[in-house]
């Protein structure tokens, strides 16, 4: 198999995964809206369904878009395909 | 100014410029209460803010095309961040969002899910893909990936129908802004913000939009978050409130248990001003259907993937990898604006409501209310209206109505807080729709002087004869975006939606089958784009003209069906049509190479 297409399965794999944990957060939980709401686990007091639409859900995403973007940095450094900065 | 020293200097540019933005609020406050009108105060924070955009817009003026197109492909990842974080955040997101929370509560918190959550498509599907591509535009990818001018045009098409639809929204929010702050009338206001708008972009394109939108994130952001930071500690709700509002939500939960929410008759809300609205809906529990929110926030995170004006924003990094930390970047931008604006609707609701706080004003009389100064102030705006439904003499949940822009507006005012809080709110509103404008006037006029006139008309036209027609199309565009603005057809809100279900209709499957699957083909691709488009767009004018829809798909997730269309299409057709030529196939490959000179010149 060629560097390239090992490149491209590990890329791949992270996009799968990376999905995954969006879908989880993006739309998946949503579908449990009145138990988030019953739950008692309630962060900072907020029921969790308010909590995850205005703070949770969508920090998951930043936190999770840092987190591809260094998985990704390190697969490109893996097979070599880190870019000079500023060519 | 020499180019290189200002990128190397953009920290300090920037911190100086946050630093006067800040003297210049306190000095509004010392003129305040040295007894300057509030009418005056207002005028000076629209007046002076847009002064240094323009110029910023003056300062970055160009003749290079790469400058023009992709501000040189310089642009740091962090500022980038900032940069798109204020294309992204629209005069909608500034002054309708935290009124939409504070009305509908849980059921439009999809659009918070969903304006968030698409930048993980961004990220992981497409940005760093375009960057390598190297192209100018969106429509530039689409037309060298399929090939051909009938992909090239249907991708200018659909971008031409969406950032149109979405820009229209924006001049409204500006002439809006403009005329309250400026005291004109509507529609002299609209132009006024049209100018303004051209200001920052005619001269410099991409360069001059990159920096003024920087600038403009500082003043939206201290704009957004200086008042609820305020009203918090005053009304001792918590200093910091996004951790600590949990007693005040359980609250407004408790006064709507105990006030109940009483139907009114249709007689009744007949008689209220058009555009505003009692609170119906509970704020914070569940109130609308899982199908209706999932599907919104798909709606709106497929739309944000294709919207071409936040896509283009990426080609301006120096690299492929800083294209994919920019998101991040940019995304953390946009949640320190999306997590205040719940806030913000808590706080104002039950500054309002509840009838133990000084500012309550249910349970009150209406004779007291009515003699309130904000309430006259914003009853003449028509942005607030009392009345005794049924006679009691006390003003009922169900007997006070608001329009979903007071909340951002009104409130400081509500809270006690001095007047230049509203003249900095006027301003931030004024930034984040200007902003948003910007970028996507831009977006539709790069597309068209650089995919239809240079690319399908003129391929010969030399550099300086393509940048006239740039700049040309940007002032044709933005007055045709402003004439129909000034018809005031669609509320700020719904037009916005529906921007996001055209790109999604007809420009995400394209985007993303161009990246990730290799047999996807020109035919396919056109099939895809125009199918989609055309049954999205049909989907919206039967359910508009009384059509019943199916599977609960309404008006504002139309994109749902444009899209699905648009897959089957353009799978279909590709299957049944030659596969890509080996050339096309191996740039695919390439495209997937993160290292590496990009798919296209630096000139082209």
């Amino acid at each position: 198999m060629s560097k390239q297409t090992q490149h491209w399965e590990k890329t791949r794999t992270l996009l799968f995964i990376t999905l995954a944990i969006w879908f989880i957060f993006s739309i998946g939980i949503f579908f449990f809206g009145t138990e988030m709401e019953a739950s008692s686990f309630r962060p900072f007091g907020y029921p969790l369904s308010y909590y995850m639409t205005c703070q949770g859900s969508l920090l998951a995403f930043v936190i999770l878009i840092f987190w591809f973007a260094g998985r990704q940095e390190k697969i490109d450094e893996e097979f070599g395909y880190t870019e000079r900065e500023g060519d | 100014m020499i180019k290189g020293k200002f990128i190397d200097n953009l920290p300090k540019v920037y911190g100086i410029y946050t630093g006067g933005f800040i003297g210049f609020i306190i000095l509004m406050a010392i003129l305040e209460q040295a007894g300057v009108s509030a009418k005056s105060i207002g005028i000076a924070f629209v007046v002076f803010t847009i002064a240094i955009y323009a110029i910023i817009g003056w300062l970055s003026r160009t003749l290079q095309m790469d400058a023009y197109y992709v501000a040189g492909r310089q642009v740091p990842t962090v500022f980038n961040g900032m940069a798109t974080a204020a294309d992204w955040m629209s005069g909608a997101s500034f002054v309708a969002m935290a009124g939409g929370i504070y009305f509908k509560g849980y059921g439009y918190m999809a659009l918070l899910v969903g304006w968030t959550g698409g930048y993980v498509l961004v990220a992981s599907l497409l940005a760093p893909y375009l960057r390598k591509f190297g192209c100018y535009t969106v429509p530039d990818f689409v037309g060298t990936r399929y090939g051909g001018n009938a992909a090239r045009l249907s991708a200018v098409l659909v971008l031409t129908v969406a950032s149109f639809t979405y820009v229209t929204a924006q001049i409204n929010a500006t002439g809006t802004i403009a005329s309250v702050a400026l005291d004109i009338p509507f529609k002299l206001a609209v132009y006024v913000g049209l100018a303004s708008i051209l200001l920052c972009s005619m001269l410099g394109g991409m360069r001059a939009v990159t920096w003024t939108q920087v600038a403009q994130y500082i003043v939206l952001i201290i704009a957004y978050l200086l008042p609820v930071f305020w009203i918090s500690n005053k009304m001792g709700a918590g200093f910091f409130p996004h951790l600590m509002l949990g007693d005040e939500v359980a609250r407004i939960a408790e006064l709507e248990g105990q006030f109940g929410f009483v139907k009114n008759s249709a007689a009744d809300l007949a008689t209220v001003p058009k555009g505003l609205a009692g609170i119906t809906k509970a704020h914070s529990a569940v109130n609308g259907t899982t199908w209706g929110f999932i599907s919104l926030a798909i709606c709106m995170m497929a739309g944000t993937a294709s919207l071409p004006h936040v896509m283009m924003r990426y080609f301006t990094t120096p690299s492929v990898k800083s294209a994919r930390r920019s998101v991040a970047w940019s995304l953390l931008f946009i949640f320190i604006l999306y997590s205040t604006a719940p806030m913000l609707a808590t706080l104002s609701k039950l500054s309002l409501i509840d009838p133990t706080l000084s500012t309550g004003i249910i349970g009150k009389s209406i004779t007291d209310v009515q003699a309130l100064d904000w309430y006259q102030n914003w009853n003449q705006a028509k942005l607030m209206f009392v009345s005794d439904f049924n006679g009691n003499g006390t003003l009922e949940l169900n007997e006070f109505f608001m329009g979903g822009k007071a909340v951002v507006l009104a409130t400081p005012e509500i809270a006690g807080l001095p007047y230049v809080i509203s003249g900095l709110v006027a301003a931030g509103g004024m930034a984040a729709a200007m902003s948003t404008a910007d970028g996507l006037v831009l977006a539709i006029a790069n597309a068209l002087s650089h995919d239809l006139y240079y690319k399908i008309i003129d391929p010969k036209a030399e550099a300086a004869k393509r940048l006239i027609v740039a700049r040309v199309l940007l002032v044709l565009i933005g007055f045709a975006g402003a004439t129909i603005a000034a018809m005031g057809i669609q509320g700020i809100l719904g037009s916005v939606i529906w921007a996001f279900d055209f790109a999604m209709s007809g420009l995400f499957f394209p985007l993303v089958l161009g990246v990730w699957w290799k047999r996807a083909n020109g035919p396919g691709a056109v099939a895809g784009m125009l199918l989609g488009l055309a049954s999205g767009t049909a989907y919206l004018i039967w359910v508009r003209n009384g059509g019943s829809g199916f599977w609960g798909i309404t008006q504002l997730t139309f994109g749902i069906v444009g899209s699905l269309v648009s897959l089957v299409a353009m799978v279909v057709v590709s299957l049944l049509t030659d596969e890509p030529d080996k050339a096309t196939q191996a740039m695919v490959d390439e495209v997937r190479v993160p290292s590496g000179k990009t798919i296209l010149g630096k000139q082209h």
